[in-house]
């Protein structure tokens, strides 16, 4: 009995820390209250650096935006309550995303749980639709066993976030730390390798096939799969078409890169979706702003799915072949047993057609005075060499941010895909940023959704981060109001936003800010932020009422593409 | 098309909650839900019954995998098993027409199980089908009171030939 007593008991709270710093954790972002408390007075005795923010959202979207820019788990912490439902905005949109991330919340002692305590709330209830899995801790002994199969669960097959409710009394009491290096959990599946029978097949499907696409989404980046695709497409010589969090996964300036796909997709795009006769859907999930109507979709095509979640294959699209597996796995399988070819005609009919996108392209025409945000992000793209890494928002600007902003590294391009959640932007880039301090870090955000979490400039200046911000303002809530004007005849109902003086909001914060209103202004004023070290803002006041195009209305044909107006003013339709 | 899945799920708080949340969030449909101890205390058994004309059978049992207690999961529909519901109706009878209630309950092998002075309470266990014909016949002398445990089913045959595959190997 003796021998027990010598062992090191530590208190609940310091196993949190000991936890995180097994799983590397060096960077935690968080607000502290009541029920958290005893955690983070064990963090003085750690060397975690934790980022306080200034709304438990901004926390989630960092640790978020952390993961998608390194691969490796984001953390955030946050009290009972309100805390923890602030954070759950973040947690739903990390779900959406399939981005790994560990939340930890205080939750008020056993003693009075279900008892509606002072910031008391069901947080396990509450984020069990929005969590990969989610655990309530009442017992110190259990809270490293808890912690370590949440960041197993977050890193395993399709990643997500996972939740781990520790009430106060658990982190107040004592027990001995062990961290299990292998966790038990029956339900947990790892990936299996990829189907023998089905890799021939679609092998087969890929050699017939006269006209094939590649449709590559977020699961690219999320199993490491961009130099096997890379391998892949040009061995069959197959283009590849970008879901929006595919984008990254394959250079865009590669000759086989066709750019973006969907409701905002180039128009090209789509079209070569409707005409092929076979798409490889790798990683993605055929998302309705993607698909447009199903009904119409691709029916000339049989579709190969590689897809490492069994619960998305047949969900929205019937599959000849699926492949449930990893991705990166399963092309490293595929290419050595398919044939090396080009088909020249399919390429060929796809450039006529990109041809025509091309000449269309507001980007190689002139704004006429006017400050268009394609031109915005055009310049921004040019004059860093589309090198950076580019944090956009929800809107009008994300999807220019994705037409013209050409990225050819993967995870360079960061956004809120699933949920499209509005200020997400800037916590996100704080995060990036931590994650990948030697990269240079761009915000794009609109007049809206800035607004949203503008709190978190705070957060930049105090972490003294060299994040630069680049807010389209064009004074409406744009794709909302872009809505209006096609579907709702221009009645702008609740649009036009007021917003502050965002140069003198940044001067607050002590940070440099400048407004640019003239094309002209766009090159000089980017450089010039890119010279200044520590955060810069840049408001570009742009026209007011333009819209993305093309756009295929939410559940319309993909080949119904709402074309730019010429400049003559009439709309043209293909 | 009626599904019949049986999971065998970690016996721990909230993992009913966690089954019926993801049935109300992907709408998918229940017809019943059982649940009860197994052989091993670590887990529970559920035998869910399922309306797939809206959502394939297969996706509702990928989605169920997706869930980290849930151990296994497996439709059972097409295989042949033993399937078993229990019923207690309270029943309308007076005390004369008792002899001749009790020898229809007979017939479908069940048993009066309380007796008051205008009706009597009837346990009735079987398939689906055979609860369903004894309360077609007791409805017209009045169904006063009826609960059903819903369906629990298990594989016949030896254990060994009807283990499903492996989903997959366990996690590191």
């Amino acid at each position: 009995l003796g021998f027990v007593e010598e062992r090191v008991q530590r208190t609940g709270a310091q196993i949190v820390w000991e936890c995180l710093a097994k799983e590397g954790v060096a960077t935690v972002f968080g607000y502290p209250g009541g029920a958290i408390l005893p955690t983070y007075d064990a963090m003085l005795d750690y060397p975690v650096r934790h980022v306080l923010v200034r709304h438990e959202q901004g926390a989630a979207h960092m640790a978020d935006g952390f993961a998608r820019a390194s691969g490796k788990v984001g953390v955030a912490i946050a009290t009972s309550g309100p805390g923890a439902t602030n954070l759950t905005t973040g947690i739903a949109t990390a779900m959406l995303d399939s981005s790994p991330t560990v939340f930890i919340t205080g939750q008020v002692s056993s003693k009075v749980l279900g008892s509606d305590a002072f910031q008391e709330v069901d947080v396990t209830g509450i984020t069990l639709p929005i969590t990969k899995h989610n655990s309530l801790v009442t017992d110190a002994r259990h809270i490293a066993r808890t912690i370590r199969e949440a960041f197993v669960i977050a890193r395993s097959g399709r990643p997500g976030p996972v939740l781990v409710d520790i009430t106060k009394d658990a982190q107040q009491g004592k027990a001995e730390f062990h961290y299990p290096e292998t966790v038990h959990l029956p339900g947990l599946r790892e990936p299996l390798p990829p189907d023998p029978e089905s890799l021939a097949r679609a092998a087969e499907l890929v050699d017939r096939a006269e006209r094939p696409l590649i449709l590559a989404g977020a699961g690219v980046m999320r199993s490491g799969a961009s130099p096997a695709l890379r391998e892949f497409a040009e061995k069959t010589g197959t283009p590849v078409a970008l879901t929006l969090l595919g984008i990254g996964g394959f250079p865009q300036s590669h000759p086989l890169c066709l750019g973006m796909m969907g409701m905002h997709g180039e128009a090209f795009v789509n079209t070569a979706i409707q005409h092929a006769d076979l798409l490889l859907a790798f990683g993605m999930r055929f998302d309705d702003r993607v698909t447009g109507n199903i009904k119409t979709y691709a029916l000339h095509a049989k579709k190969i799915h590689v897809e490492i979640d069994p619960s998305e294959v047949g969900k929205n699209i019937k599959v000849d072949v699926a492949l449930v597996s990893d991705l990166r796995v399963t092309l490293e399988a595929l290419t050595p047993v398919v044939e090396a070819r080009r088909p020249e005609a399919w390429i060929a009919e796809i450039e006529g057609w990109r041809q025509d996108t091309r000449s269309r392209d507001i980007v190689h025409r002139d704004g006429n005075g006017r400050l268009l945000a394609p031109h915005v992000v055009h310049d921004l793209w040019k004059t860093t060499g589309g090198n950076a890494v580019v944090v956009s928002d929800v809107g009008q600007h994300q999807m220019w941010e994705a037409q013209y902003y050409k990225h050819d590294e993967p995870r360079t391009l960061i956004t809120s895909g699933g949920l499209g959640t509005m200020g997400f932007a800037l916590p996100a880039a704080i995060g990036a940023k931590m994650a990948r301090p030697e990269a240079e870090v761009w915000v794009v955000a609109g007049d809206g959704g800035f607004q949203m979490t503008q709190s978190e400039l705070a957060t930049v200046q105090q972490e003294g981060l060299d994040l630069k911000i680049a807010i389209v303002n064009n004074g409406f809530l744009g794709m909302v109001r872009q809505w209006q004007e096609f579907f709702h005849d221009k009645r702008y109902a609740a649009t036009p936003m007021l917003s502050p003086d965002f140069v003198k909001l940044a001067g607050a914060y002590d940070i440099p800010a400048y407004r640019v209103s003239r094309r002209a202004d766009v090159v000089p004023t980017v450089r010039q932020a890119r010279e200044t070290k520590g955060p810069v803002l840049i408001e570009f006041q742009v026209e007011k009422e333009d819209a993305v195009y093309p756009m295929v209305p939410a559940g319309s044909d993909l080949h119904a593409m709402i074309r730019r107006p010429s400049e003559a003013g009439e709309e043209v339709r293909p | 098309m009626k599904h019949t899945l049986v999971a065998k799920v970690m016996d721990q708080p909230g993992v009913l909650n966690r089954v019926a949340s993801l049935f109300r969030r992907r709408a998918f449909n229940i017809d019943s839900l059982t649940v009860g101890h197994t052989e091993t205390p670590e887990f529970s058994r559920m035998t869910i019954v399922v309306d797939t004309a809206k959502v394939p059978a297969p996706l509702v049992e990928a989605n169920l995998r997706k869930l980290i207690p849930v151990a296994e999961v497996t439709d059972v529909t097409h295989m042949a098993t033993v399937d078993r519901d229990l019923a207690l109706i309270r029943v309308r009878c007076a005390p004369p027409e008792r002899a001749e209630l009790a020898s229809l309950v007979e017939i479908f092998r069940g048993r009066i199980v309380d007796v008051a002075s205008e009706s009597v309470i009837v346990e009735v266990t079987g398939d689906e089908q055979k609860v369903d014909g004894l309360v077609e016949l007791l409805r017209p002398r009045g169904v006063v009171e009826m609960v059903r445990t819903g369906k629990v089913a298990m594989v016949r045959g030896s254990v060994v030939e009807t283990k499903p595959a492996a989903q997959a190997a366990p996690a590191a």
